[in-house]
């Protein structure tokens, strides 16, 4: 759903420090009601402290964060009845089943037991995790939990959902289902505000993005406008033998007119704005030793403009943030 | 109304997930019990000294029955990061932690009538102050739990408040006047003494038992009220400014 033109997050100046740190630094934005707003970076880059900030989990060193015109930074409580939060990790108790962990979550919203008990179940239904209602969190599977930590979210029919990296360490079949059901909430007129690392992610839910990196947002904008960066380039991926060390060398040498790296995983990458006739290139690789096992030309995404925005490999940020998860939960 | 509801169901969720589970209950039945025995070995006399050993197993058993739950219902879930959903609600945090103490609180009670009910059958309990006894041992179990609190929130394990309870736990058990009169305690201790919320509850419940108190017993419900307020308002403080950051 496309954002209407009502802003129901505002932030100005928004900036936090840790142990000497700047964790975040002066950041403005603004989401409008009904949008999915998409916060993107690597890890450390600032959104959970930004999250937490927004929800009354941590205060800013200065800036101002309105909720819905109720001016958060100074009295986060008053607007905490609006916001639903999915943190990055499933949060739930472990010792109460996935129904108890909804219906006492609703009764930390003030809602009644018979309306808690019906929305419940309802969400359990939706989540497909009615035939789990009455098993213990401890004992679901990741995607379970995470399920059930997104139910409890939204149990009380929240305007403004944060999503904190809602699909990171689950398997495919779950991750798929919840970013249905990002986008049915979203369609349903709920404002979100979403963080990844999962630029395919983003690129599919969102209507804006803001990249954040070190603290900082270097660039805020609709995915159509960000993804309008990549018209009018023309890339080339190939795939060699033996590593591509030296290779660009020769070809800047032979054609200078094309920009070439190497990609995390020892491909060739070359681009220009004029299309590049791949023939030339694979005899040029081969006459310098190479052997040339595929060349294929690709259609620039979201990834490359992050990447070119950022400077950061996209691929490496996900490595380090799945090692993370995989640390944290060894 | 709200307020109510949610002060309802943090409770009830405490007490379902951690005050009436069985190894609690056992303890809480247990701990008295045990303590109860000790005094006797260590007194070495009959039923006539159950009336002077009464206040102090009653005390002792509502600060350990308080004190080492706060570990598990805070410092745990603050680690575990649940309790992050409990700061995200719409509630006061004077509520919140109001509702998160009140189950010790409870508990302590609960653990200081297991000894009362055992005296019932040993000495004739038509002596006792009711009207002092029973606002002694909630006062009791409140500044306990809020001293268990006050624990909780200075650490981030759960291994951590135990340890540092015991810090607390037996300078009060020896210095409050339950083994020693503090009268006879040398002059340089006696401030530590009086620093203590049990020495006030355990002066209470000395003359509710026996008449053996040694201060006015408007001193020690102003002293135990006046711990509650400054540990509750000083636990507040540290989860503004270490919890939510």
């Amino acid at each position: 759903m496309s954002g209407g033109s009502e802003p129901v997050i505002q932030v100005e100046g928004l900036a936090k420090h840790f142990d000497g740190v700047q964790a975040v630094a002066d950041v403005d934005f603004e989401v409008r009601e009904g949008e999915l707003f998409g916060f993107l970076g690597p890890n450390g880059a600032g959104k959970t402290t930004t999250i937490n900030m927004l929800t009354g989990l941590a205060r800013p060193d200065s800036g101002t964060i309105g909720i819905a015109g109720i001016d958060c930074s100074k009295k986060p409580k008053a607007a905490q009845h609006l916001m639903g939060v999915v943190p990055d990790e499933s949060n739930l108790y472990p010792e109460l089943s996935g129904f108890e962990n909804l219906s006492f979550c609703g009764a930390l919203y003030g809602m009644d037991r018979r309306d808690r008990r019906e929305r419940a179940g309802e969400l359990l239904e939706r989540f497909g995790l009615d035939a789990a209602a009455e098993r213990k969190f401890a004992g679901y599977s990741k995607g379970m939990k995470r399920k059930l930590t997104i139910a409890a979210g939204i149990i009380h029919s929240p305007p403004i959902l944060f999503l904190d990296e809602p699909t990171t360490g689950i398997d495919v079949a779950s991750a798929r289902q919840i970013r249905r059901l990002i986008a049915d909430l979203n369609a349903a007129g709920t404002t979100i505000f979403l963080t990844t690392h999962y630029i395919e992610e983003a690129e599919r839910l969102c209507g804006r993005i803001a990249f954040i990196v070190e603290g900082r947002i270097v660039r805020i904008d609709a995915v159509g406008n960000l993804m309008r960066l990549t018209e009018g380039r023309h890339v080339v991926r190939l795939s060699v033998s033996g590593g591509a060390a030296g290779l660009c060398e020769a070809i800047a040498a032979e054609m200078p007119h094309l920009a070439c790296t190497t990609t995390g995983d020892g491909d060739i990458r070359v681009e220009s704005t004029e299309p590049v006739r791949v023939g030339p290139l694979v005899r040029l690789l081969e006459d310098s030793g190479a052997e040339v096992f595929e060349a294929r030309r690709v259609r620039e995404s979201l990834e490359d403009v992050f990447v070119r925005i950022t400077g950061i490999e996209a691929g490496a940020m996900k490595q380090e943030k799945d090692r993370a998860k995989a640390g944290a939960g060894a | 109304m709200r307020a109510l509801t949610v002060f309802w169901n943090i409770l009830s969720k405490d007490m379902r997930s951690y005050y009436l589970k069985p190894p609690n209950i056992s303890w809480g039945l247990i701990f008295p019990l045990a303590w109860t025995g000790m005094f006797f070995i260590r007194s070495g006399v009959g039923l006539e000294s159950v009336p002077e050993l009464l206040p102090g197993v009653m005390a002792v058993s509502v600060l350990f029955g308080t004190t080492s739950m706060l570990a598990v219902t805070v410092t745990f879930e603050k680690k575990h990061r649940s309790f992050e959903r409990l700061l995200l609600a719409p509630i006061p945090l004077e509520l919140l932690m109001l509702a998160k103490t009140t189950g010790a609180i409870v508990f302590g009670v609960a653990n200081a009538f297991v000894p009362v009910i055992m005296a019932a059958f040993l000495m004739d309990l038509s002596v006792v102050s009711w009207g002092t006894l029973i606002p002694a041992v909630v006062l009791i179990a409140f500044s306990s739990t809020f001293l268990g609190l006050f624990i909780a929130v200075s650490v981030s394990e759960v291994f951590e408040a135990q340890t540092f309870s015991n810090f607390f736990r037996f300078p009060m058990l020896f210095l409050c006047g339950l083994f020693f009169p503090i009268e006879r305690l040398p002059v340089w201790l006696r401030p530590v003494s009086y620093a203590m919320p049990l020495t006030y509850g355990v002066d209470l419940l000395h003359e509710s038992v026996r008449r053996a108190g040694t201060m006015p017993a408007v001193l020690d419900f102003g002293m135990l009220a006046a711990f509650c307020a400054v540990l509750f308002a000083v636990s507040l403080r540290n989860i503004k400014t270490k919890w939510i950051l």
